[in-house]
C-alpha cells in the first residue's frame, strides 16, 4: 500500500509540474510581460530595468524555479488588465464559484435521483419516456444555450428571477457569501440550475443503471422472497447501495464543475473564477491565466488522486497497478 | 443488401439503416442541415455581408408570422436589418467548416499516432499514451481557451480575425485525438498479434505497408463510428467558444458568435435573433449524435 501512495502522489507530483512548467512558459513567452507591464511612453532604460527587477535577464531554469517558489508562496503576479495582485483576484472570486458549484451539486442530486429511481423501477412508464426524451435533447444542448432560454422564460418574460450577478452578498471578512439574504437565493437559483443540468443527466443515468443492476441481484431476490414490502425493498435496500458509486462519481465531477461554471458565469455575469478567466483569455492577462491553469489543475490532480487512494484503500486489487 | 434475406432480421448496414426510423430521421435532419448550409450562398434570401444592402428601416422585424413581420423576411431581421434566416445559413456553414476541419484533423493524427503507438511499443507508446491521459485528464472547454489565449498572445492584433477559425480548428482538434489514438492503439495491438499480420511480416512486407494495407482497414469501423459522434462534440464546442466571444469573430459569424449577438439584445424583447439560430444549432447536434448513436449499436465496435 505504501509503494502504492508513492506511485501516485509521485505521479500527481508530475503532472502538477508540467502543469506549472506550462504556467510558466505561458508567462514567459505568450507576448512580452515588459511591454504589457510598463507605461506605453515608458523609456528604453525604463523597461531594461523593469525587466531585470522581473529577473528577465536570469536564465530560463533559473527562472522557472523562482516561478514555482513564488507560486507556492501564492504570488502569481500583478494581472496585466486590474493591476492587482492575481491571488486577490482570485481569493476574491473563489467564494462565488464555489457557491454556484454547490448549489448546482446539490440541485442536481435533489433532481437526478428522484429520476433515477423512476425510470429504474418503471422503465415503460409514461414519465420514464418523458424523462429519457428531455435527457437526450439536453445532451445535445449546449450549456450557454440552456442559460439563454431560462433567461428568456424567467427574466425577460415571466421577470421571476435576475438574469446577472450575484445580488446582495454579506462580507464574513474572508468569505462573501450570497446564501444569507433572498437576493442571494433568487439570483443564484438561474445560474445554479443551469450547472446543474449538466450533472443532472448523468447522475440520473447512473442511478437508474445501478438500481436495475441492484434489483436483479440475488439478496435483493431474497428479500422478495422472505415478504418483505416493496417499499422497503426499493428504498432501503437496492437505493441505499446504488448511491455509494453515485456520491463517488458526483465528487470527482466537482473539478468539471468548476471549469465548466466558465460558461455559466459567462452567461449569467456571475461574479467568479471563470468570468476572471474568460476576460484574462479575452484580453490576454496572462498572470491570471496562468494562475487559474494552476489552480484548477490542482485541484484535479488532487480529486483524482484522492479517489485513486480511496479506491486502493478499499479495493487491494487496484494497488497492483499505478 | 437485405431483400434475399429474412425481412425480420435485416442484414448488412444499409438494411439496418432503413430498418431503423430513428437512423432514417436523423440522417434525413442533418443531411438537409448540412446541404442547405453547404449550398448557403446560393439558396439564402439575402446576402448576410453585404452592409450596404441593410436598411435600418427593416430592423428588428419580427419573423413573418408574428404581428409587424414581413414577407421578405421569413425569420425577422436582426439590430441592423439583416435577414435572421440567411446569417443561420452562412453561420452554419462557419460552424460545419469548423467540425468537419476538426474532425478530419483530429482522427487523421490520432489514427496515425495510436497505429504507431501500438504497432511500436515501447516508448513512443508510453510518452503518447502519458500525454493523452493527461489531455483526457483536463476539460475540453478549458485547454481549448487556453489554446486560444496563448494564439491571441502570440498573433499579431491585425491577423487574428483571419486566423480565427484555424485557431479554433486546432483548440478543437487538440482534444479530440486522444479517443482515436487511445482505441486505435488498443485495436492494432490486438492485430498485430494475429496470424495475418504475422503472415505479412514473414513475406517480408515493410512495416508501413503492413500498417497501411493490412491493419487500418481492419479497425477503421470504431474512428468512423467517433468521428460521427465527435462532429456533434466539435460543432458544440466551436459554438461554445463562439459565445465566449474567444472564437468566430462578428465579422465572419458562426451559430454561435450569432447567439452571443443575440443575446446582447435580448432585453429588448427581440427574441428571434437568439432563439432561432439556437433551435438550429441544437437540431444539428441532435441529429448527428443520434445518427452517430445509431452508427455505434449498428457497427458495434469496441471502443477503448
Amino acid at each position: 500500500m505504501l509503494a502504492f501512495l508513492i506511485r501516485r502522489l509521485g505521479q500527481a507530483f508530475l503532472v502538477v509540474l508540467a502543469v506549472g512548467l506550462l504556467s510558466f512558459l505561458m508567462f514567459r513567452f505568450v507576448g512580452d510581460p515588459v511591454v504589457s507591464m510598463s507605461r506605453e511612453d515608458a523609456t528604453v532604460a525604463e523597461r531594461e530595468e523593469l525587466r531585470e527587477a522581473l529577473g528577465l535577464n536570469d536564465p530560463v531554469p533559473v527562472q522557472f524555479v523562482t516561478f514555482v517558489g513564488r507560486a507556492l508562496q501564492g504570488d502569481f503576479g500583478i494581472s496585466y488588465r486590474n493591476q492587482r495582485p492575481v491571488a486577490d483576484l482570485i481569493a476574491e472570486r473563489l467564494p462565488a464559484t464555489l457557491e454556484l458549484v454547490f448549489a448546482a451539486t446539490v440541485l442536481a442530486l435533489m433532481i437526478g435521483i428522484p429520476l433515477g429511481v423512476i425510470t429504474a423501477l418503471k422503465p415503460r412508464g409514461a414519465l420514464s419516456n418523458i424523462v429519457q426524451g428531455v435527457s437526450l435533447v439536453g445532451v445535445s444542448t449546449p450549456t450557454f444555450v440552456t442559460g439563454i432560454m431560462l433567461i428568456l422564460i424567467f427574466a425577460v418574460t415571466l421577470r421571476w428571477l435576475p438574469s446577472f450577478g450575484r445580488g446582495e452578498t454579506v462580507d464574513l471578512g474572508w468569505w462573501s457569501t450570497g446564501l444569507l439574504t433572498a437576493s442571494g437565493w433568487r439570483a443564484i437559483f438561474l445560474p445554479a440550475l443551469t450547472l446543474a443540468l449538466f450533472q443532472m443527466t448523468l447522475i440520473m443515468r447512473l442511478v437508474r443503471a445501478e438500481m436495475i443492476e441492484i434489483l436483479q441481484s440475488d439478496y435483493i431476490r431474497f428479500a422478495r422472497a422472505r415478504g418483505l414490502p416493496e417499499r422497503s425493498i426499493n428504498y432501503r435496500l437496492a437505493l441505499k447501495n446504488a448511491l455509494m458509486p453515485v456520491l463517488t462519481i458526483t465528487g470527482m465531477q466537482i473539478g468539471g464543475l468548476i471549469a465548466f461554471a466558465i460558461v455559466t458565469e459567462s452567461v449569467f455575469q456571475w461574479p467568479g473564477m471563470g468570468l476572471l478567466f474568460i476576460q484574462a483569455v479575452q484580453f490576454v492577462d496572462v498572470p491570471v491565466m496562468a494562475a487559474y491553469l494552476m489552480f484548477v489543475g490542482l485541484v484535479f490532480v488532487a480529486l483524482n488522486a484522492l479517489v485513486d487512494v480511496t479506491y486502493a484503500l478499499v479495493d487491494p486489487r487496484l494497488r497492483v497497478r499505478g | 443488401m437485405s431483400d434475399a434475406a429474412s425481412p425480420s432480421a435485416p442484414v448488412g448496414l444499409w438494411g439496418q439503416f432503413v430498418a431503423s426510423p430513428k437512423a432514417m430521421v436523423s440522417a434525413a435532419i442533418a443531411l438537409f442541415l448540412i446541404l442547405s448550409a453547404a449550398f448557403a450562398p446560393w439558396i439564402a434570401p439575402h446576402d448576410p455581408f453585404a452592409l450596404g444592402t441593410f436598411n435600418l428601416m427593416d430592423s428588428e422585424l419580427p419573423p413573418v408570422w408574428a404581428e409587424g413581420g414581413d414577407p421578405r423576411f421569413l425569420l425577422g431581421t436582426d439590430t441592423q436589418g439583416r435577414d435572421v434566416l440567411s446569417a443561420i445559413l452562412y453561420g452554419m456553414r462557419v460552424s460545419l467548416i469548423v467540425g468537419f476541419a476538426a474532425v478530419a484533423i483530429s482522427a487523421g493524427i490520432g489514427t496515425l499516432l495510436g497505429l504507431l503507438a501500438g504497432f511500436r511499443g515501447g516508448w513512443l507508446d508510453a510518452v503518447l499514451m502519458r500525454f493523452a491521459d493527461v489531455i483526457l485528464s483536463f476539460p475540453t472547454i478549458l485547454i481549448a481557451l487556453l489554446v486560444s489565449g496563448i494564439a491571441r498572445g502570440v498573433l499579431p492584433d491585425t491577423r487574428q480575425g483571419a486566423y480565427a477559425i484555424y485557431v479554433l480548428i486546432l483548440a478543437i482538434a487538440i482534444n479530440e485525438w486522444t479517443q482515436y489514438a487511445r482505441t486505435v492503439r488498443g485495436q492494432t495491438m490486438v492485430e498485430a498479434s494475429l496470424d495475418y499480420v504475422k503472415a505479412a511480416r514473414i513475406s517480408g512486407l515493410a512495416n508501413g505497408r503492413i500498417l497501411a494495407r493490412h491493419i487500418l482497414p481492419n479497425i477503421l469501423s470504431p474512428v468512423i463510428v467517433i468521428a460521427t459522434i465527435n462532429l456533434g462534440l466539435a460543432v458544440l464546442a466551436e459554438a461554445t467558444l463562439s459565445f465566449l466571444g474567444v472564437g468566430m469573430p462578428v465579422t465572419q459569424p458562426s451559430l454561435g458568435t450569432l447567439i452571443r449577438i443575440g443575446n446582447e439584445n435580448l432585453f429588448s424583447g427581440v427574441w428571434w435573433v437568439v432563439v432561432f439560430p439556437a433551435v438550429t444549432l441544437v437540431m444539428l447536434v441532435l441529429s448527428v449524435n443520434l445518427f452517430g448513436d445509431w452508427l455505434r449499436d449498428a457497427l458495434n465496435p469496441r471502443l477503448g
